[in-house]
């Protein structure tokens, strides 16, 4: 047991790798051995990650499960894992939803299982590589191998102009990418000119001493990378696309996991990297943010495809959580994080619904769709759970988010919290509409007289999704305890007297005195 | 624990768990289940009166069931605050609501989502009674929308009917334009004090700047302004009337809709301390009370005349609570509470005689067919028309006194004029329904409801009929103003009462008010001294303008809606799909020549990708181990 908590970080990431190796071995005619041996070992997985929960002490901001070991020393790479408050929880979100997607894909994939297992489980290790690496350059790595994985799932298993969507994501993700590895190696050559030492180690490079003219370029450097993956506006016209063609478990996964890794990237390295740039340019990221929000809910509402809707809701929920981390409050920084939870449970719920009613009708379109309560009571009710943790209702989990956003935000950013909370009667409108078209009504497409209601496996699917909705709105507490610790680290880092020196210099022009 | 926490916390938990109980396993229950509902919300109304004696005769408290939301130096809790103002809501909530479930029994019976129907009710019921005992205003915003989430969700009961899912949807999405207002009071409150804390806020309040409170206390108010239904905010009220009777009854009479004077009530000292946002909820209740009893008086829904009264009947308690005279507020509100579930529930069962039949038009003579719904119609009228002993008669005189005596002449002369209307509109549409020659569609057959409708209808009436006599002896004086008065003795008394008139005086007044406007509609509709249709073509305008509900829809529709649409079709169409993704589009395609030369690389064969995948990371793995 010492052994497997000590090292529970590594068997995290490759666990789902040897289990990708084994599914090689079996053949691909075996669908369902290779179906039923997949959800097994990813929910084997997912249990290994709760051990991440039970062992984690809430009340330290330190790393822990940290793993130290060279890597290239000659680079000053190393093999250097660790998490705190906010990748714990990114962590349980990616184990539980892959293990989720994977159940939920019995149906929707029939052709090629064997492949998509094996890419369902290597990007689970590359995505829980990207959450414990604390090393740049193997957070680099994870970050484009995750890539790879996704660009095949949405490119053979997706609908549509799947392999435009799969490309697109692909290309959009890829440049952004690009400019933050300069960024990084930017910073990297920089720490080695005042050390004189090689290193990829985040915690030692946020020591670097950087004027605030170059923070400015470097930030907006590492800022396409993450601002590309959030999507923050205008950045965001690849994720309509992905979201809608992709098979059922990628949109999942690509609104449940990948979208957080732009905040995550902003979290953990470019806000602490180089603080006196975010304080100078988190307005206008926080103005983009707040466009997002409306402009995200304003489009939403005339969209006719159900699963472009969602695509477009998420762009105007991130915007909420780039608001509540760029106004750089504590309380809004650890409503951000929640709500990064919340979104991947509320949203991978309503894909894996759009997901449920496009395997019954083949049909997208909102119009198709109408009186669909009077047959399936069961999807009904759990859609619109899941519909109301969308829009903020209390009791559920994106309202304890979406408050502490506002409410943190409100004092340091009046005007833009006030159109932020704007938005949410406008995700009122988009999503009732669409729930009203879709469920309620009479039945008037032919089609939907033989609409069945959830099976056993469905509701297996979605129960833990609706459980941690009631659990984060009703009791937030666990999460939120051990969120804070970090956040109230994180704000102290990046308010320490050397940023407010930086803008002192800023503001009378002495640039490089 | 201490038998008091157990109580106060019981009373929501019961109807919370009938939630889950008749949510989760309704089918198991079958007819049951609004039994089993019925007495779960029973035992809350039993609660609640131990505790209103028990608050009677000690003081209040407050109580801390779990810590909810901590994050930083942002600290909520599960807590509650039982003082008198609250176990007087809770008592009139959980004895209303009872009644409306016994009732639903018998109007819900043989439908088919049953078991929906008390399941959600009893949500409402838990959500309604946490919302008048929340002591922070986080807590007292997330069961506001609570209660907004249950109405939208009776609302649209029969889903498969397009205009119930679209009255569903509109109180919804106008109760969240509200609720945006109230979210931002908060956040301001809370970037002032620092707190959410009902006790600490109020202690704050005197020292912080009378602009500042101005503001928390007017966009409080907006939320009060969609939540009550009052001008300009009201229009999702009328429709919400596609819901089942019962529900209106419950939630758009006696219960949710109230909670905007609850509200203010609960924050006297923030409001009182604002003058000016005073005089603001002093104006729109006084608009509203006119203008809704304006409209009433010209339509032909019986449920949608009493629900513009019930915007009228709001008016005026954010009258009453606009000049300060909080327990006059309160008061009219559990008066109105009892005399208006009554006229829902009496129409509710009009409607179940009919088979669903709404029209006045198509009424006419159902005196001799229903007697007891008729005669508790009557006595709900009467109360509504503010004739003595009914209990509107001393809430209603009560509220106009005030305005009277502390000032407000112009108010107090539009209250008048309303309640002249009141009475008439009313009498109107008993004259139609009940008198008169019967326009009955030939298939219906009239009949007088079940027992278990009609009980219920007696107990209301009778409730009528003694209630209003807690407001005697007149002014500050009487027995409801000495029980509640505790409550608001900090309020800031910006509008000092002085006794300008005695009270029999205006009493006479307001009498007189009410019988003419009854006299009127008894000229116009039984004696037909004057043909209605002759009043309708000599005053055209004001006919259309009253008929068409000030066109209020239409103008939002124009103004609002339809540009909004525009502008998202243009957003998506136009800046989505041509500008920016054009813009992205056209950038890749200048990379596609380079594209063709690395072509060969991607040969699309997938295992073929995983492999180089594969030795990449073997790669790293190995270098990492023999290095």
């Amino acid at each position: 047991m010492g052994f497997f908590i000590k090292y529970l970080l590594s068997i995290l990431i490759f666990f789902p790798l040897a289990s990708a190796v084994l599914l090689l071995f079996i053949n691909k005619k075996n669908e369902g051995i290779l179906r039923y041996l997949s959800t097994f070992l990813s929910l084997v997985e997912f249990i290994f990650s709760i051990y991440l929960f039970v062992y984690f002490k809430p009340d330290t901001y330190k790393f822990q499960f940290v793993e130290k070991f060279h890597w290239i020393p000659s680079f000053g790479a190393s093999y250097y894992l660790g998490i705190d408050g906010v990748s714990l929880f990114l962590i349980l979100l990616t184990t539980l939803l892959t293990f989720i997607s994977l159940i939920s894909s019995y149906r929707y994939i029939r052709e090629h299982v064997k492949e998509f297992v094996i890419l369902m489980l290597l990007l689970e290790t590359f995505m829980v590589g990207t959450f414990v690496s604390l090393d740049v350059l193997l957070f680099y790595l994870f970050w484009e191998f995750m890539l790879v994985p996704m660009y095949f799932i949405i490119g053979m298993w997706g609908t549509g102009k799947k392999v435009y969507a799969a490309v697109k994501f692909f290309l959009y993700t890829l440049s952004g990418s690009l400019m933050m590895l300069f960024g990084f190696i930017y910073i990297y050559i920089l720490h080695y000119e005042q050390t004189g030492n090689f290193t990829f180690n985040i915690v030692k490079l946020y020591n670097t001493h950087i004027p605030i003219g170059l923070q400015i370029i470097l930030f907006i450097a590492l800022f396409l990378g993450f601002a590309v993956k959030i999507p923050l506006f205008p950045f965001h016209t690849w994720l309509p696309d992905a979201h809608t063609e992709a098979p059922t478990a990628g949109s999942v996964i690509l609104a449940g996991v990948l979208l957080k890794f732009g905040i995550y990237g902003f979290f953990r390295f470019a806000i602490p990297l180089l603080p006196s740039a975010t304080y100078v340019l988190a307005p206008a990221i926080i103005i983009l943010g707040v466009i997002g929000i409306i402009y995200g809910a304003f489009v939403s509402v005339v969209q006719k495809d159900l699963k472009r809707l969602i695509a477009f809701s998420s762009v105007s929920h991130m915007g909420f959580i780039v608001l509540g981390l760029f106004a750089m409050s504590a309380i809004s920084v650890d409503g951000s994080v929640l709500q990064l939870l919340n979104h991947g449970i509320s949203t991978g719920a309503l894909f894996l619904f759009a997901g449920m009613l496009y395997e019954r009708t083949h049909t997208r379109q909102i119009a198709d769709f109408g009186g669909i309560a009077k047959k399936a009571p069961i999807l009904t009710t759990l859609f619109l759970i899941s519909v109301l943790a969308s829009i903020g209702l209390p009791g559920l989990n994106g309202f304890v988010g979406e408050f502490l956003i506002l409410i943190g935000s409100f004092h340091n950013y009046t005007v833009l919290t006030i159109i932020a909370t704007i938005g949410i009667i406008f995700a009122a409108i988009y999503m009732l509409r669409m729930f009203q078209k879709v469920m309620f009504q009479d039945i008037t497409n032919p089609e939907m007289e033989n609409f069945e209601d959830m099976n056993l496996r469905e509701i297996v699917t979605v129960l833990p999704l609706i459980l941690l909705m009631f659990f984060i709105g009703f009791y937030p507490m666990p999460f939120l305890s051990r969120i804070d610790p970090t956040v109230l680290h994180f704000i102290s880092m990046v308010s320490h007297h050397d940023t407010i020196y930086n803008i002192i210099k800023l503001k009378t022009g002495l640039s490089n005195v | 624990m201490d038998y008091k926490v157990l109580i106060t916390w019981l009373i929501p938990l019961l109807p919370l768990s009938g939630w889950l109980l008749w949510g989760l396993f309704g089918k198991y229950f079958k007819g049951y289940s609004g039994y089993f509902a019925s007495l779960f919300v029973a035992a809350s109304f039993i609660l609640s009166v131990i505790l209103f004696i028990i608050v009677s005769y000690s003081h209040g408290f407050t109580s801390t069931l779990y810590p909810w939301i901590h994050a930083a130096n942002f600290k909520v809790g599960i807590s509650a605050v039982i003082d008198r103002l609250s176990v007087v809501m809770l008592v009139m909530v959980t004895g209303v609501s009872t009644i409306v479930h016994v009732y639903s029994i018998g109007y819900m019976k043989g439908d088919k989502g049953f078991s929906r129907y008390f399941s959600f009710l009893n949500l409402f019921v838990f959500s309604m009674i946490m919302l008048v005992i929340s002591n922070n205003l986080l807590l007292l915003y997330v069961f506001w929308e609570a209660v907004g989430f249950c109405s939208y969700i009776l609302i649209g009961f029969w889903y498969e009917k397009k205009s119930a899912s679209d009255a569903g949807k509109k109180a919804f999405i106008v109760n969240r334009v509200g609720d945006v207002g109230f979210a931002i009071g908060i956040f301001l409150l809370f970037a002032t004090t620092g707190t959410l804390n009902y006790e600490a806020v109020f202690k704050m309040i005197p020292m912080i700047p009378v602009f500042t409170t101005t503001v928390i206390a007017l966009l409080l108010f907006v939320g009060a302004i969609g939540k009550s239904a009052q001008l300009p905010l009201h229009i999702w009220l009328p429709d919400a009337m596609e819901g089942p009777t019962p529900v209106s009854a419950l939630i758009h009479a006696a219960t949710m809709v109230t909670a905007g004077i609850y509200m203010i009530a609960r924050f006297h000292i923030i409001f009182s301390y604002s003058p000016v946002a005073s005089e603001v909820v002093l104006t729109i209740g006084t608009l509203s009370a006119f203008f809704a009893a304006f409209i009433a008086l010209t339509q032909f829904d019986i449920k949608r005349i009493i629900a513009y009264s019930t915007i009228s009947q709001l008016g005026y308690m954010f009258m009453a609570v606009g000049i300060g005279s909080y327990t006059a507020g309160i008061f009219h509100l559990i008066s109105h509470a009892i005399f208006k579930g009554l006229l829902f529930l009496t129409a509710g069962s009009v409607m179940h005689a009919l088979a669903g039949e709404l029209d006045l038009r198509k009424m006419g003579g159902l005196y001799s067919k229903m007697k007891v719904t008729a005669i508790t119609f009557i006595v709900g009228a009467l109360a509504l028309s503010g004739i003595p002993p009914f209990s509107g008669f001393f809430s209603k005189d009560a509220i106009l006194a005030d305005t009277y005596n502390k000032g407000f002449y112009f108010a107090w002369v539009i209250g008048e004029l309303a309640a002249f209307m009141t009475a008439f509109y009313i009498f109107r549409l008993i004259f139609l329904a009940f008198f008169g020659k019967s326009n009955l569609d030939s298939k219906v057959h009239a009949h007088e409801s079940s027992k278990m409708m009609t009980i219920p209808l007696i107990i209301m009436a009778s409730l009528a009929v003694i209630v209003g006599f807690l407001g005697v002896p007149p002014f500050n004086t009487s027995i409801f103003y000495n029980f509640l008065h505790v409550d608001f003795k900090n309020a800031y008394n910006f509008s000092p009462f002085v006794e300008n008139a005695p009270w029999y005086l205006l009493s006479l007044v307001s009498v007189l008010a009410g019988l003419s406007g009854i006299f009127a509609a008894y000229l116009l509709y039984i004696r037909k001294v004057v043909m209605p249709e002759w009043l309708k073509s000599a005053f055209k305008p004001i006919y259309a303008l009253s008929y068409n509900k000030l066109y209020v829809d239409e103008i939002y529709d124009f103004l609002i809606i339809k540009p909004l649409f525009v502008l998202f079709n243009f957003l998506w169409k136009i800046v989505d799909v041509s500008v920016i993704d054009g813009a992205v589009n056209g950038v890749a395609s200048s990379f596609a020549f380079f594209s063709v030369k690395v072509k060969k690389i991607q040969n699309g064969m997938l295992m073929s990708y995983i492999l180089t995948l594969s030795i990449g990371v073997a790669a790293l793995l190995f270098y990492y181990f023999i290095r």
